[in-house]
C-alpha cells in the first residue's frame, strides 16, 4: 500500500505504516529526538489525512515489527481476535474515530472490540483525536479489577498512596502511609519505590506494609516495586507479596533491557496467584509505563513513542493486571518537553489503555529539567478524571522525596472528589467512613482523629529514641 | 486546619502533616512548594566548576582527566541524552591514547543534572570510594571528570580505559527537597552498546538525609568484588550485601 498525497502541488510519500504513524503523532520531543517527527507542521496534518485514510484491517497486514523478530509482535498478533474484530475490519481510521465517538455505538460495542484491537489501530485512532475525542471515548469504556476491593466502577477514583523514602526508613515510610490513610488514599494500591532493590530491603518494607494493612484490617493491597525477579525470589523466601510489579515496555528488546521478557512475566504471576493472597479477585499484576522508554532503550525500531507505549498495553493485558499506569511525565523533557506535551501523551495513555480493556491510571508528573510546573498537573488531572481515569498516585505535598520529581499529592484527589464528586473503591470508602476518617459523603470528616489510627500514630511516635 | 499528625513530620523529610482549607494545602504550604520548585529549577541551570573540582581532586593526590561530549550547552544536554552518552572526538582520541593496562575500575565523575550534588557531595564520596578500592588493592585509574555527561558514557570511557568495571559518579536530577543528590551507576565489562540491565545504582547519596559517603563506598565495593568474582553485572547481580533474612520479621511500624 502506498502512503502519499498532494497538498497544492506539493507531493508528500511515507515509506511505510511506522514512518506514517511517526509523522501524524502530535509534536513531541522523544519523536524529534528520535529523528522520525513530521518536519513542518503541514507535514504532520498531512500525515493525519493520510492515516485517516488507511484501513483498519492494514494494521493485519503489515506487522511494524516482523513477529519473527519481536515476541511483543508475535503476542499481539496471536492474541488478535478475529471475531471481535468484525464490526470495525470494513473501516478505515478515520471512520473508527467517527464509530467510537457515535451515539448509535453502545458502550458495550467499544468493550466487544477489545480483544480485535492491535495496539497500534488504538494509537492511530488516537494521532486524529483531539483531546476533548480521547477524554469523551475512554469515559465510555469501563474497566473493573479486584484483588481485595473493586477498582474501576463508574464514578469512582482510586488513589495509589506513594510513601517513599529516600533511605527507605520503615518509620519514616510509616509516618507517610499514616498521612496518606488520614487523607482518604490508598484504595488502588499502597506501593512504595525502594530506594535499594535488595531482597533484604524489599522483605523489611513487605512486612511493614502487611502488618499495617493486617492491622487496620484495610481493604486494599500492598506493593514494593522492586524488579520482578526480586519480587519472585522474595516469593520463594515466603515474603507476603500481595501484587507483582514490573516496568514493561512495547518491544521485546526495550523489555530486555528492562531485564525482563514475556515468559518471565508468566511465571511471576503463576507464583503469586498461588500464594491466593486476594480476597475479592485474582487480577494481581501491577505495570508500569511511559512514552519513549523504547527509544532510551535504543529499542524502538523506527517506530514513534506513543505507538511503542500502547504496545506495552498489548503485554499489559495478556497478564490481567489488577493496575497499568502510564508515569507520563517522567523521563523527562527529552520525551516529552513541557506541560503541553505531557498532557497530551497523558490523555492518549489513558484513551489507548482504556480502549484495549485495562484498568489505566496515570502518574501525573513532571521533573524539574521539564518545562512544567503544578498548574499543568492539575489540567491533566482534572481531564482525566473527567475522562474516568482508574487511579492517580497519591504522594505527600505532591514532592516524591525519593524519586526527586513531581507527582499529584492526597489533596488532589481530595479536590477531585470535592469538584466532580469522585469517590474511591465501594470497600474502601466504606472502611473510611467506618474509620472516621470520612464523614459519609466523600469528604474528609471534621471530627477527631480515629482512636485506632491516633494509637498508631503514638506507638510511632513512643517507639522514637 | 492544622493535622493532629503533625508530631510525625520528624520521621521523613516528605510533606506530610501539611494541614488543610477545605480539601487544599494551606497557603504557607502551598507557598513553601513554590519555593522549592523555583530553587530545583535554578539548580539544574547551574554550571559546574569542574576546573576547580579537578584541582581539588589533584590536592588530594589523585590523577584526574577532564573530558568533553559534543554537548555545548545546558539547554542542548537537556534535549539530546544521545549527545551526552558520548566523547568528542578530541577526547576519544586522548582516551585511546592512554594505557589503562591492569586497570581494574574505570571512575568518572559528571554534573548530570544536578551541579549543586557534585560540588557539593563528589569530593568526599571519591574519598570513601577510592579508599575503599585501596584496602582491597583494586587498581582504580585517572579519574575522569565529565561536563554534561550521562550514564551510558561510562561504557565508553570504561571501554577505552580497558577497565573490567565501569563506575559513574553522577549528578541526580533535583527535587524539590533535595536538590544535592548523587548516584552511582556501575557495570561489569563496560562496552559501548551494554543496556541498563546490565547496571547495578545506588541512588540518594546525600548525608545526612540520604545515603552515607561510607555505605555508599561499602556498597560499591561489594558489587565490584562480586562482580569481578562472578564476571557479570546488573540484574544478575542483586545486592545480597544483607542477604540472610531475619528468622522473624521484626515488628516495625503502626500498631494498634
Amino acid at each position: 500500500m502506498k502512503y502519499t498525497a498532494s497538498i497544492q502541488g506539493r507531493g508528500y510519500a511515507f515509506a511505510d505504516l511506522k514512518t506514517l504513524l511517526a509523522k501524524a503523532s502530535p509534536l513531541r520531543s522523544a519523536d524529534e529526538l528520535a529523528g522520525i517527527a513530521a518536519e513542518s507542521e503541514e507535514e504532520r496534518a498531512v500525515a493525519q489525512r493520510v492515516l485517516a485514510e488507511v484501513p483498519m484491517c492494514r494494521f493485519l497486514e503489515e506487522p511494524l515489527i516482523p513477529p519473527e523478530e519481536d515476541e511483543v509482535s508475535r503476542l499481539i498478533f496471536e492474541t488478535h481476535d478475529n471475531a471481535a474484530f468484525a464490526p470495525i475490519s470494513a473501516l478505515t481510521v478515520g471512520e473508527f474515530r467517527e464509530w467510537l465517538l457515535s451515539d448509535t455505538t453502545a458502550d458495550e460495542a467499544i468493550a466487544r472490540i477489545r480483544t480485535g484491537l492491535m495496539p497500534e489501530m488504538a494509537a492511530a485512532v488516537s494521532k486524529i483525536m483531539r483531546n476533548q475525542d480521547l477524554i469523551a471515548v475512554a469515559k465510555r469504556c469501563t474497566v473493573t479489577t479486584r484483588f481485595r476491593n473493586t477498582i474501576g466502577l463508574s464514578g469512582r477514583l482510586s488513589t495509589r498512596l506513594q510513601p517513599n523514602h529516600p533511605a527507605d526508613d520503615p518509620r519514616g515510610i510509616a509516618a507517610s502511609i499514616l498521612d496518606g490513610l488520614l487523607y482518604g488514599n490508598g484504595d488502588a494500591v499502597i506501593g512504595i519505590n525502594p530506594a535499594t532493590d535488595s531482597p533484604k530491603n524489599v522483605d523489611t518494607l513487605l512486612r511493614l506494609l502487611d502488618e499495617i494493612i493486617v492491622e487496620h484490617d484495610i481493604p486494599t493491597q500492598s506493593c514494593v516495586l522492586a524488579h520482578v525477579t526480586t519480587t519472585m525470589d522474595l516469593m520463594r523466601r515466603g515474603s507476603p507479596v500481595d501484587l507483582v510489579f514490573q516496568s514493561i515496555a512495547g518491544t521485546e528488546a526495550a523489555n530486555r533491557s528492562f531485564g525482563i521478557d514475556l515468559s518471565l512475566l508468566r511465571e511471576a504471576r503463576e507464583m503469586a496467584l498461588s500464594l491466593k493472597r486476594g480476597t475479592l479477585g485474582d487480577n494481581l499484576m501491577y505495570f508500569e509505563t511511559g512514552q519513549g522508554s523504547a527509544l532510551s532503550a535504543d529499542a524502538h525500531h523506527g517506530i514513534d513513542a506513543q505507538t511503542c507505549e500502547a504496545r506495552a498495553y498489548a503485554v499489559a493485558r495478556a497478564f490481567s493486571p489488577l493496575l497499568i499506569n502510564t508515569v507520563v511525565g517522567f523521563i523527562g523533557p527529552e520525551y516529552l518537553y513541557d506541560g503541553k506535551q505531557i498532557i497530551r501523551a497523558g490523555l492518549e495513555d489513558h484513551f489507548c489503555g482504556k480502549l484495549l480493556g485495562l484498568p489505566m491510571g496515570c502518574d501525573v508528573c513532571y521533573t524539574n529539567h521539564a518545562e512544567a510546573d503544578q498548574n499543568d498537573m492539575d489540567n491533566l488531572i482534572t481531564l482525566l478524571a473527567v475522562a474516568g481515569c482508574t487511579y492517580i498516585m497519591g504522594v505527600p505535598g505532591a514532592d516524591d522525596v525519593m524519586l526527586a520529581y513531581q507527582s499529584t499529592s492526597f489533596h488532589d484527589a481530595l479536590y477531585l472528589r470535592k469538584v466532580l464528586g469522585l469517590r474511591p473503591a465501594p470497600e474502601f470508602e466504606e472502611w473510611l467512613d467506618r474509620m472516621g476518617i470520612f464523614d459519609g459523603r466523600n469528604a474528609l470528616s471534621l471530627g477527631p482523629m480515629p482512636p485506632r489510627l491516633l494509637n498508631a500514630m503514638d506507638a510511632l511516635t513512643e517507639d522514637s529514641p | 486546619m492544622t493535622d493532629p499528625w503533625f508530631a510525625l513530620k520528624r520521621f521523613t523529610q516528605a510533606r506530610i502533616g501539611l494541614g488543610r482549607a477545605g480539601h487544599a494545602v494551606p497557603t504557607e504550604a502551598l507557598l513553601d512548594f513554590q519555593l522549592a520548585h523555583a530553587q530545583a529549577r535554578d539548580a539544574v541551570h547551574f554550571p559546574w566548576d569542574i576546573e576547580g573540582f579537578a584541582e581539588s581532586l589533584r590536592e588530594m593526590g589523585e590523577d584526574c582527566l577532564i573530558l568533553r561530549t559534543p554537548i555545548r550547552s545546558r539547554a542542548e544536554y537537556l534535549r539530546r541524552p544521545d549527545r551526552g552518552r558520548v566523547l568528542d572526538s578530541d577526547s576519544r582520541t586522548r582516551l585511546d591514547d592512554m594505557d589503562g593496562g591492569g586497570m581494574d575500575v574505570a571512575l568518572i565523575v559528571t554534573n548530570g543534572l544536578s551541579s549543586t550534588a557534585v560540588e557539593r557531595h563528589g569530593l568526599p564520596l571519591l574519598e570513601a570510594v577510592i579508599g575503599r578500592y585501596r584496602s582491597r588493592r583494586i587498581q582504580v585509574g585517572p579519574i575522569s571528570l565529565v561536563e554534561n555527561g550521562r550514564v551510558a558514557l561510562s561504557d565508553e570511557i570504561g571501554f577505552a580505559l580497558g577497565a573490567r568495571v565501569a563506575v559513574i559518579v553522577v549528578g541526580e536530577r533535583p527535587g524539590l527537597s533535595a536538590a544535592d543528590s548523587l548516584g552511582i551507576y556501575f557495570a561489569y565489562a563496560p562496552r559501548p552498546g551494554n543496556s541498563d540491565a546490565q547496571r547495578n545504582c545506588i541512588s540518594n547519596i546525600r548525608p545526612p538525609e540520604g545515603l552515607s559517603y561510607e555505605a555508599a563506598a561499602a556498597k560499591l565495593l561489594y558489587l565490584t568484588e562480586e562482580a569481578m568474582r562472578r564476571r557479570l553485572s546488573g540484574v544478575a547481580l542483586k545486592d545480597e550485601l544483607d542477604t540472610v533474612l531475619p528468622p522473624s520479621p521484626e515488628p516495625l511500624g503502626l500498631k494498634k
